[in-house]
């Protein structure tokens, strides 16, 4: 159905870019528009839910860490307000190899929320407007404005949706269905239909939260307490740590048991998952309890995470056992847990449907195909997680304002970024369940280490105009001391002296039997570059960032330079762009399958062309030639 | 795609003919014939077109008196630096040498792969282009064909069961990467390193297994055709010297296609025994006739028995339609009985060469033998040289695996982070899924997600 009112009016503001939500997404996208100059508005169904967290309450952890560093090597806001807001942080795989360290940081959600909102309303050139879009107007297939649901017509000349899980949403336990977005609030109903409308081919997804448990009735002395880092890492770069060393609350770890299982097995013909009233696919990596209990059957116990979700709050987060069982069975399931036998539910466990996009649809800047100046990110496009959201939200309202401006748009590749690699699937990969960032997705990911996203990005953010000169040049400096600091070690020389033995003895290191370089020493997997400091009497003083990134360099260097090999090769196919008005009937001997699922995807490269799932390498042989063939002509 | 790599291939049939050529092509080209040319220079020293004497040698051992044509790029067919190894033919001794250009550098060459780059280096007119697409195309065809069904089954089992290993420790290790704190890998390592040993021992196993060439179903591919009970089976039974197709006399008791590695006279044959070709209402017996005939098609030499104490019928004519354009030998069978089909009433329909024989009494046996084996070295049929070649691509996958998997031990007991293994791991799984006709796709996501449960 086409929305209509009778009093349509036009507001007299003129705006660039209009984004349609603020969510996580939402936000991003706004700060990057309005901070590279565009005039831009948020539109909100409640300006109680900016940048709300309706989840876990956390930001980060595996390669989701990854995500928020880039964003904040770009410019982007999510990693700066999580360091004012968090509550505990802690590194994750910290044993394991710098490409997959993680940082997590449980947030006090209505800090963040309300400090991300601070932001955005101080904002120079940001509107915030409490409404719901009904419509997206355009003109010649080029967006012109949107519309509200009172009739406002507000003009400008992109729109970016960030409606996240809102859209038509249903949130559903037992037989419980009811017509509203996460927490409660208001669903947004009409610009599924206005999506139709545009062409838009559109996916129903589901996804689902644990309930909220009030903290006075947990009984702690039940569970293991999870505390954070002694010493706390940032996420922004420009966070000084010093500035964030504090008291930090714990989680909690306790688990289910054969009672909690035999409870749900008992009431699974109540769970509307398996009764079918549930039609949205969800994911397989955040499943829900009774999921896990059917499909992992011989596991006699599940883990249990009790998170705080906030400092002035006595809700509980209880991570691990998302629900949409009946309310009296969630009662009886979450009391079988040790410490949590006299629960009182705060918030009942729930799943909720959406709507969303095939993103298939967009091209890599995240503009619509078929609508020009139509950008999507977020959930809406078929992701999971606030900072799948944000990383996206940010590219879009980067790109709009570059279209805008008449500035080439930005589009990371796969060796670039997380962010690339998200992006990269989403457009190009068929999906049936919301994406989940992983580091096993990035192929390149030795390279694209937490510890590194200014290297590989600020420069970027600094040429689009969403990095100051100040922070750029710190960059660079730091550079140039990495630089140095590793020339250096791989030229100094290490006799055989007696204080060298004696520190390799006591580190488990074999003695040396004739000279090596300090580099040499800091590929031995039991030493480090730090170690070595009483044996290297010329060292300079570095910052510690300096020296962790000497370190890795030095230490990994043999894998490091393979896998920028690969990047060479896979970056020559990532530059072959295919012209947007190829026809591939006319490519002779492609195979029928290949011309099918071109033809509907449209890549713009070989490389893209090359990961769509049914084009053979022998397809892209084919394709090639017949590039290289039509560029002679 | 790699382009910038150097590739090499035998360029010339796989026959015993006077010469064989190996040809490389790519940036590395004269580096690695440098590698193992012996004569009076340097070869890259040298100008471009120019010929050179001298042996290919591997390490100590020499292998070939050579002539070795240099032509730097551009101005070579690939447009790229080439060298041409012009050697003594004989198939052993061409592939001996490409074997060791390989094994100094080199990789197998794509199917098509020369031409393609011909034609990307601007080698040739536009004219061309279809030409060029056609012969990626009809080439990948033949060698995915190849490389999956010339695979003998306990092989591609065995490699699908190792593979089915690797991605699981991979999706393991991935696992507890992406959830920590569900999963953990504390003594992983010495679990793995079991594994891989296990592993590595069956790959080695392998590898002497495509040394031997006994991994593909190599050998002209020979097709036994004929209509139903003309005596097909027992002709197959002749050859091979055993009972291993049924022979009754039951017509259209052959339903499937029993196939047979033999050597007639040093000529190596892939002999296939098909159903009798003949029009039929019966299910299960007419997928046994397509099937026939799509062999048909394919074969290098088609083997048309006749059965001679019968009249030619509708069934007869059907067969000599359809293998007009193939290299044939009609056998008129059952020379032993009252014959009433002569040479002169199908030669007005087929002008083939033929052969009386009895294929139950083994008489006339050793005459087809002879008119194999004169056949293969007029070179009126020829190996089909992609078999070969992919053999060697599949051998190089094999040690390429073999190699990621060593490195995997080498960084466990290096004390490397488990996140490090995972790349090897894959690339293992990579390579072993090329030889089977497999890629990666979301395999490994799906491993993780199905195998292991993770959290939130």
């Amino acid at each position: 159905m086409k929305y209509s009112v009778n009093s349509v009016w036009e507001n007299k503001d003129a705006y660039d870019v209009a984004v349609i939500g603020a969510g996580h997404a939402g936000c991003e996208a706004a700060l990057a528009a309005a901070r590279l100059g565009m005039r831009t508005i948020v539109f909100t169904v409640s300006m109680e839910s900016v940048a709300m967290m309706p989840c876990n309450p956390n930001i980060g952890g595996t390669s989701k860490g990854h995500l928020v560093k880039e964003v904040d090597a770009l410019g982007g806001e999510m990693g700066k307000v999580i360091d004012r807001t968090f509550i505990q942080s802690k590194m994750l795989n910290r044993s394991k190899g710098p490409a997959v360290h993680s940082l997590r940081a449980q947030a006090d959600k209505q800090e963040y929320s309300k400090t991300m909102r601070m932001v955005l309303e101080n904002q120079p050139g940001l509107d915030l407007k409490q409404a719901e879009v009904a419509d997206i107007l355009t003109e010649d297939g080029k967006v012109s404005g949107v519309q509200i649901v009172s009739g406002g017509i507000y003009r400008c000349k992109a729109v970016i949706l960030c409606t996240g899980t809102y859209l038509n949403a249903r949130c559903i336990y037992g037989d419980v269905s009811i017509e509203t977005g996460p927490n409660g609030l208001q669903a947004a109903t009409w610009l599924s239909d206005c999506m139709e409308r545009l062409g838009i081919r559109m996916y129903r997804f589901k996804t689902g939260t644990p309930a909220r448990i009030d903290r006075r009735s947990i009984d702690f002395s039940k569970m293991e307490e999870q505390k954070g880092d002694e010493k706390i890492t940032p996420f922004s770069f420009t966070t000084d740590p010093e500035s964030i060393q504090k008291e930090q609350v714990s989680c909690w770890l306790t688990y289910t048991n054969e009672t909690t299982h035999e409870i749900i097995r008992k009431n699974l013909d109540r769970s509307p998952l398996f009764s079918g009233a549930i039609e949205g696919t969800g994911p397989r990596y955040c499943p829900s309890i009774e999921d896990k209990v059917v499909k992992f059957a011989d596991k006699n116990r599940h883990q249990v995470f009790i998170e705080p979700e906030g400092e002035s709050t006595n809700e509980m987060y209880i991570g691990g056992m998302s629900s949409s069982l009946p309310e009296d069975v969630q009662y009886e399931m979450y009391r079988s847990v040790p410490g949590l036998e006299h629960a009182k539910i705060v918030r009942n466990a729930y799943a909720i449907e959406y709507d969303c996009i095939d993103a298939r649809q967009l091209y890599p800047t995240l503009e619509f195909r078929k609508v020009e100046g139509l950008y999507s990110a977020g959930q809406f496009n078929g992701s999971s997680g606030y900072e799948e959201a944000a990383a996206q939200g940010l590219i879009a309202g980067i790109n709009a304002a570059q279209k805008i401006l008449g500035r080439e748009e930005l589009v990371l590749d796969r060796s670039q970024a997380y962010i690339g690699v998200l992006i990269d699937d989403l457009v190009t990969k068929e999906s049936h369940e919301p994406y989940r960032m992983m580091t096993s997705r990035a192929e390149y990911r030795l390279l694209l280490r937490q510890d590194n996203a200014d290297q590989r990005l600020t420069k970027i953010g600094h040429d689009i105009g969403l990095i100051s000169d100040e922070r750029y040049e710190k960059l660079l400096e730091k550079e140039k001391i990495i630089a140095s600091e590793i020339e250096r070690v791989e030229h100094t020389h290490v006799g055989t002296s007696e204080k060298v033995q004696n520190l390799l003895k006591e580190y488990g290191s074999t003695p040396l039997n004739s000279g090596v370089t300090l580099a040499d020493l800091i590929r031995r997997p039991e030493l480090h570059y730090e170690l070595l400091a009483p044996i290297d009497e010329n060292r300079p003083q570095i910052p510690e960032e300096a020296a962790e990134q000497v370190d890795i360099n030095i230490k990994y260097d043999g894998y490091i330079k393979r896998q920028m090999r690969q990047v060479e090769q896979f970056k020559k196919m990532e530059k072959k762009k295919i012209p947007e008005d190829i026809d591939y009937h006319d490519v002779k001997s492609l195979r029928i399958e290949a011309v099918q699922k071109l033809s509907e995807q449209r890549p713009v490269s070989i490389g893209q062309a090359s990961r769509i799932s049914g084009v053979s390498p022998a397809d892209i042989s084919v394709l090639l030639v017949y590039l290289e063939s039509i560029k002679k002509d | 795609m790699k382009v910038t790599e150097t590739i090499a291939a035998i360029s010339t049939a796989m026959s015993d003919s006077g010469i064989g050529i190996v040809r490389i092509s790519g940036p590395e080209a004269f580096e690695i014939a440098d590698r193992i040319y012996k004569g009076k220079k340097k070869l890259s020293g040298e100008p471009s077109h120019t010929v050179h004497y001298g042996w290919i040698k591997d390490g100590e051992n020499t292998i070939d008196e050579v002539l070795v044509l240099l032509m730097r790029g551009p101005h070579s067919y690939t447009g790229e630096d080439t060298v041409e190894i012009d050697c003594h033919g004989g198939v052993y001794v061409v592939r001996k040498i490409l074997e060791t250009v390989l094994k100094y550098g080199a990789r197998a060459a794509e199917p098509g792969e020369f031409t393609k780059r011909a034609f990307l280096n601007g080698r040739m007119d536009l004219s061309q282009a279809e030409a060029v697409i056609d012969v990626i195309h009809s080439k990948n065809e033949y060698a995915l064909k190849n490389s999956v069904s010339q695979l003998k089954g306990s092989i591609q089992r065995q490699i699908s069961s190792m593979r089915e290993e690797i991605l699981y420790h991979t999706a393991y290790i991935e696992s507890a990467l992406d959830d920590p704190e569900h999963i953990s890998l504390d003594g992983y390592g010495d679990t793995l390193v079991e594994k891989i040993e296990e592993l590595l021992k069956k790959l080695k196993k392998l590898i002497d297994t495509a040394d031997n060439g006994r991994m593909m179903q190599e050998g002209i591919r020979t097709v036994i055709v004929g209509k139903p009970n003309a005596g097909k089976s027992s002709l197959l039974n002749a050859l091979v010297g055993e009972e291993r197709a049924i022979v009754t006399e039951i017509e259209g008791t052959t339903r499937d296609i029993l196939e047979e590695h033999i050597q007639l006279n040093g000529v190596s044959l892939n002999i296939m025994d098909t159903a009798g070709i003949r029009r039929t209402e019966d299910v299960v017996e007419k997928i046994g006739v397509d099937r026939a005939k799509n062999q048909a098609e394919d074969a290098d030499l088609i083997i048309f028995v006749v059965d001679a104490s019968r009249n030619l019928d509708e069934n007869d004519f059907e067969i000599m339609d359809m293998i007009q354009d193939k290299q044939v030998i009609v056998l008129l069978n059952k020379s032993d009985l009252e014959t009433l089909v002569t040479k002169e009433m199908i030669r007005e329909h087929l002008d083939k060469t033929m052969i009386e024989i009895s294929a139950k009494e083994e008489e006339g046996i050793y005459e087809l033998e002879q008119k194999v084996k004169e056949m293969f070295f007029q070179g009126e049929i020829a190996f089909n040289d992609e078999v070969y070649i992919t053999n060697v691509r599949q051998k190089e996958a094999l040690e390429s695996a073999y190699a990621s998997l060593k490195q995997v031990k080498r960084s466990i007991e290096d004390g490397m982070p488990e996140d490090f293994y995972t790349i090897d791991l894959m690339d293992a799984y990579e390579a072993l899924g090329s030889i089977t006709g497999e890629t990666i796709g979301e395999d490994l996501v799906n491993e993780i997600f199905s195998k292991f449960c993770m959290g939130k």
